[in-house]
């Protein structure tokens, strides 16, 4: 069965990064949205494991604690909540294009940088407050 | 996701099993309700987290935290909401990338992954809270 159906032979569109279109700001910020998607998702996984490390006792948690309170733990951690709040004020963008708001180019490009600065804000916050409380 | 078995089936029966106005539009909203629901929860998560790591690195205070009951059933929700919008997410990733048999290995695999960090994490809660 080696014949191609048409589906499978028809081309894939090109990359959006890449030497096939202009280089332009909101194909970036588009593709964080998907890498930290995936960063998220392996940040589940690290979640899992604490619990777990809780749930095991004293022993199993001391072995995985000094690496969180370490400075790459903590830049881990920090990484983590941006990602996080990259994510949700981009989704929260992609939100309002669903109900088909703010798809014109000049919004659209406005909104991609209070999103960015929006999570750089929150991010900033999150851990200020959590220093000083 | 049917493209190992589409030789084996009509154009129509193809439409008729994997229309978009079936799944796709039910796996859409569903990303897009689970997406809602996560913005307070992964504020309060991010908030959460930033607090435990600038605190004392000691077991029974992180204990302590974990088994109040607001957090643990707030934790719960976060993880059953963000594992499910994960799910859904990754699954999206791969259709986009991978065709043909590597596409249906990832699936599952992904799925797989996703059930046991859901259950593990879950299951780490409760017997943190009912302890
Ligand atoms: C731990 C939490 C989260 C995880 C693991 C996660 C993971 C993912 C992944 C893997 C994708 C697929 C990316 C892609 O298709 O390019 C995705 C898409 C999406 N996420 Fe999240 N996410 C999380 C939190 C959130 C939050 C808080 C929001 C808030 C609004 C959100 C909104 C969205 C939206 C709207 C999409 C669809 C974007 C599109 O149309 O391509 N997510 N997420």
């Amino acid at each position: 069965m080696s014949t191609k159906t048409p589906a499978q032979s028809r081309p894939l569109s090109p990359f959006m990064l890449g030497q096939y279109y202009r280089f332009q700001w909101s194909s970036l910020l588009s593709f964080g949205h998907r890498i930290t998607g995936i960063g998220l998702s392996l940040g589940t996984l690290l979640l899992a494991i604490w619990l777990i490390a809780i749930a095991g006792g004293p022993q199993w948690y001391g072995a995985l604690a000094p690496h969180l309170h370490a400075w790459y733990g903590q830049l881990l951690l920090i990484c983590w909540t941006w990602a996080l709040m990259y994510h949700l004020c981009n989704g929260i963008r992609h939100l309002f294009w669903d109900i088909g708001r703010g798809f014109d180019l000049k919004t659209a490009e406005r909104s991609g940088y209070v999103m960015v600065v929006s999570s750089l804000i929150l991010t900033a916050a999150v851990w200020v407050v959590a220093h000083l409380a | 996701m049917a493209k190992t078995s589409e030789d084996l089936r009509s154009p129509l029966s193809r439409a008729r099993g994997l229309g978009s106005a079936k799944d796709g539009v039910h796996h859409f909203w569903v990303q897009r309700v689970s997406a809602l629901a996560l913005v307070p929860l992964a504020l309060w998560f991010a908030f959460s987290v930033a607090m435990l790591a600038t605190g004392p690195a000691d077991y029974y205070a992180v204990h302590y935290w974990v088994s109040a009951p607001s957090v643990a059933v707030v934790l719960v929700l976060f993880l059953a909401t963000a594992l499910y919008h994960s799910v859904l997410g990754v699954q999206e990733v791969i259709v986009d990338y991978a065709v043909g048999s590597l596409r249906l290995t990832l699936l599952l695999i992904s799925k797989l992954l996703h059930a046991v960090i859901a259950a593990a994490a879950i299951f780490a809660v409760l017997k943190i809270a009912l302890a």
